[in-house]
């Protein structure tokens, strides 16, 4: 008995994969499923853009000529939810499926079956979400942070299907933060200690820590929404001795974790690309992992800081002001030290280290401005204005996308067994930079000048800069169709990339074939 | 081989997509009934909806726990893999942990800010011009505004119905921990009896709540649409008990499986996991009692 069943293991690692659909609907393979992943981020990264291509046509000019306010309001309220839940989201899960097994030398996600089922939940998820737009009163249009009573009291009939496309949206996160989490804490191959973990694997260890404790409170506040819209309940409801406000305190409650859950993946991805590129080790490896958990753990206390204008007592608003500018101390440790890893190091520019650099650069342009933010006094001028919008569009796409574009440029001879084309990756960078900076450096100015967000139409003095954020906006949004071609011609018709294509990468992800064998590490390497 | 066990990861499976397609199913159909419902029109296609999810749903926690069962039987699991859903287990319940913590941060921010601010007391009170005649209390018997949110007429008496279902919780604890030894110990009789026990226990347990809302309802005015004391007493005492539902037929399950002898002394997990939710949702109820009805 016992030998058949060690004969039947070894047959399972011999297998490639399955033929037809069935190899991904029923997939257990952590490769298959980060791929499925990956792929589903970048479709949802084009449908979320087209809805920002709709709002940038609108605003090209002052006056409403495109489309009806309240369609608008919609397009702001799903490019975020889709950008947020369907387009950064995924694409770092996807990631993690991808790298964590390999990095740690494990043979595949700790719960594969499980794997699959978060995956899956997807596209279901955005289905639902996604066909509220046409439905009677149209889809969500309260903005993604969904604020009570406008998502509860004045909601669209829709807004039911919306609550139940967060909640499978959620049990997708948990799951899958569960995986990793089990999979980093007991699937490390022998040797590899929690303090000799590529830097990626800690991030995304904490991150899901994070996904693990806040999505259940969302799931609570749109539980909450539904038993105000459809039982009579007063939580949001003052009439009823409940409170609008208590429904920010909870949403930024997830809220503020989940900002870091969109970011710290990304500080793991940059901190494998600058040391392979400067050819040094990354500097202050401790207290890189240390600035995590201490970022992790402030996360927690520092949500009201979204909330400086509702209302709150003095001793609120001071508490939140000066949690939320310590954060600017862990995150300063991690930029010196990124630093330090490229000071007097022999640096080259390919792909992943020239998006790595945009990264440390811009993330702190998005941070400073976070520290403006931060300030209670001066938030009453800055919020709800464009600089808001200015500054977390700088810290997510030069942040947590830059991240994602070095992550794939960097591992895609991995995955693919083929090199990208240089050149046109390069120029792929380039007019993103360029589009992107046009597009949310502008806003800090007409930010600062007054101009609300989430409207339509805005006064004749901000025409000038929103045409400019309008032209940046559409180059950025183009540009990303190069992306697109730079795969398809990897895929196609790449150059065949050796096992490690890169000078002086380290990690184990490098010690097997490219592209990765179906099977890896069915036995655990051995670490010094 | 050496030292190292195969760690064993399945081929394929089928039952991930079907659990995705009855969530889908399940949730979409309970949305549309509630659509139809507030839109008063007709939901039987919305309810056949739902029900086909339900089963989906069904067939595959059957299908799969069958799976995973028949698995560690052909003894494909090592002791790694174990280690796995054991953690997993935990995180699961971490979560479970911060889903209450959620409403229990809405009940203390209700309690001791937002009510006591309309009525006009600390630093918000400025809140009391929106009703000048409210006066803060906890229970809220009269709400802000009565006629909006007719106020309930009184709450229910911790000392009564609530002190029993402690009772009978925690005991159920001990019973189940009980049972827990017993099956360590391979004394069969002893694992079935304490089994029963908890279970009797727990859906006494379910049968009281269930009468205790009836009482909330018939008898109290106390009722969803009667102000936010009642709103989160529902909300809290709700999730609790479709807790102990969910717990009370996982201990069911695993009862049927001590009955087939599907346990060793050292091999049990699920008999574990569903004691480690069921001691985390008794813990729950200390908290609601002492929050919720005393206090």
């Amino acid at each position: 008995m016992t030998t058949q069943v060690a004969e039947t293991g070894h047959d399972d690692h011999a297998h490639g994969p399955a033929k037809g659909i069935t190899r991904w609907l029923f997939t257990t393979n952590h490769k298959d499923i980060g791929s499925m992943y990956l792929i589903f981020s970048l479709i949802m990264l084009f449908i979320g853009g087209s809805m920002a291509f709709v709002i940038r046509a609108e605003l090209f000019q002052p006056g409403l000529q495109l489309v009806e306010p309240n369609f608008f309001n919609q397009m702001i309220t799903m490019h975020g939810l889709i950008m947020v839940f369907g387009a950064v989201m995924p694409a770092f899960v996807g990631l993690a499926n991808w790298m964590i097994p390999l990095m740690i030398g494990a043979p595949d996600m700790a719960l594969p079956r499980l794997n699959n089922l978060s995956f899956w939940i997807l596209p279901f998820a955005f289905s639902m979400m996604m066909v509220t737009l046409f439905m009677d009163g149209g889809g969500p249009n309260f903005g993604w942070t969904f604020y009570a009573p406008l998502s509860t009291t004045y909601a669209p009939p829709s807004v039911t299907f919306f609550i139940f496309a967060i909640h499978m949206m959620g049990a997708s996160s948990i799951m899958g933060a569960i995986n990793v989490v089990v999979t980093i804490v007991n699937m490390r191959a022998p040797g590899m200690g929690y303090m000799k973990m590529p830097m990626f694997c800690w991030t995304w260890l904490i991150t899901a820590f994070l996904l693990i404790a806040v999505m259940p409170v969302l799931a609570g506040v749109v539980t909450m929404m539904l038993m105000d819209i459809h039982f009579g309940t007063s939580f949001f409801d003052a009439g009823g001795g409940g409170d609008p406000v208590l429904f920010q305190h909870v949403f930024w409650f997830f809220g503020h974790p989940e900002v870091y859950i969109m970011i710290l993946p990304s500080f793991g991805v940059v901190s494998q690309v600058i040391p392979t590129f400067a050819r040094k080790k990354l500097f202050g490896y401790h207290s890189m992992v240390y600035a995590i958990i201490a970022i992790a753990v402030l996360s927690f206390v520092v949500w009201a800081h979204h909330m400086f204008t509702v209302g709150m007592p003095l001793a609120g608003e001071l508490f939140f002001m000066y949690t939320t500018m310590l954060i600017a101390v862990p995150t300063g440790v991690k930029i010196f030290n990124w630093v330090s890893t490229m000071f007097k190091g022999s640096m080259t520019f390919e792909t992943p280290m020239l998006y790595s650099i945009a990264f440390v650069i811009l993330f702190t342009i998005g941070g400073l401005s976070g520290i403006m933010l931060a300030l209670a006094p001066v938030d009453f001028v800055y919020h709800d204005t464009y600089f808001v919008v200015a500054h977390f569009h700088y810290v997510l796409v030069p942040g947590a996308i830059f991240g994602i574009f070095a992550a794939v440029y960097y591992w895609l001879p991995k995955w693919s067994g083929k090199m990208y084309d240089e050149g046109l990756a390069k120029f792929h960078f380039w007019v993103s930079f360029v589009g992107l900076n046009l597009t949310f450096f502008p806003m800090h100015f007409v930010g600062l000048a007054g101009m609300p967000r989430r409207i339509p139409d805005y006064p004749l003095q901000f025409a000038d800069f929103n045409m400019i954020v309008s032209v940046g906006a559409f180059l950025f949004g183009t540009s990303q169709l190069i992306f697109v071609f730079i795969l398809i011609k990897t895929l196609r018709s790449g150059k065949a990339a050796p096992q490690s294509p890169w000078e002086s990468a380290e990690g184990l992800e490098w010690t097997i074939p490219s592209p990765a064998p179906y099977h890896t590490f069915a036995t655990p390497p051995k670490v010094d | 081989m050496g030292t190292h066990q195969e760690y064993y990861v399945p081929q394929q499976s089928h039952w991930p997509i079907v659990a995705a397609t009855g969530i889908f199913l399940t949730l979409g159909g309970l949305a549309m009934v509630l659509s139809d419902m507030r839109q008063n029109q007709d939901m039987g296609l919305s309810l056949g909806v739902f029900l086909v999810g339900s089963l989906v749903m069904a067939y595959m926690f059957a299908g799969w726990f069958g799976n995973v069962i028949s698995e560690s039987h052909e003894g494909l699991y090592s002791n790694q893999l174990t280690a796995s859903f054991r953690k997993g287990m935990g995180w699961f319940i971490f979560s479970e942990v911060m889903f209450f913590a959620a409403f229990f941060g809405v009940l203390f921010y209700v309690r001791v800010l937002s009510i006591p601010w309309i009525g006009g007391e600390g630093d918000k009170g400025m809140a009391h011009m929106l009703w000048p005649d409210f006066a803060a209390q906890w229970p809220l018997l009269v709400n802000p505004d009565p006629e909006k949110f007719p106020s309930p007429d009184a709450i229910i008496d911790p000392w009564h119905i609530p002190l029993l279902n402690t009772i009978l919780l925690v005991t159920s604890s001990f019973t189940l921990t009980f049972a827990h030894h017993a099956l360590k110990a391979g004394n069969r009789a002893k694992i079935k009896l304490f089994m029963l026990v908890t279970l009797a226990l727990g859906i006494t347990f379910l049968g009281f709540q269930a009468y205790e809302y009836m009482e909330a309802y018939n008898h109290l005015n106390l009722t969803l649409e009667t102000g936010v004391y009642a709103s989160t007493f529902f909300l809290l005492t709700g999730f609790h008990g479709a807790h102990v539902t969910v717990g009370t037929i996982i201990l069911l399950v695993v009862f049927v499986r001590v009955l087939k002898g599907h346990f060793t002394a050292d091999n049990h997990f699920a008999f574990e996991a569903g004691a480690w939710y069921w001691h985390f949702v008794d813990v729950v109820w200390l908290m609601l009692f002492m929050l919720v009805y005393v206090f």
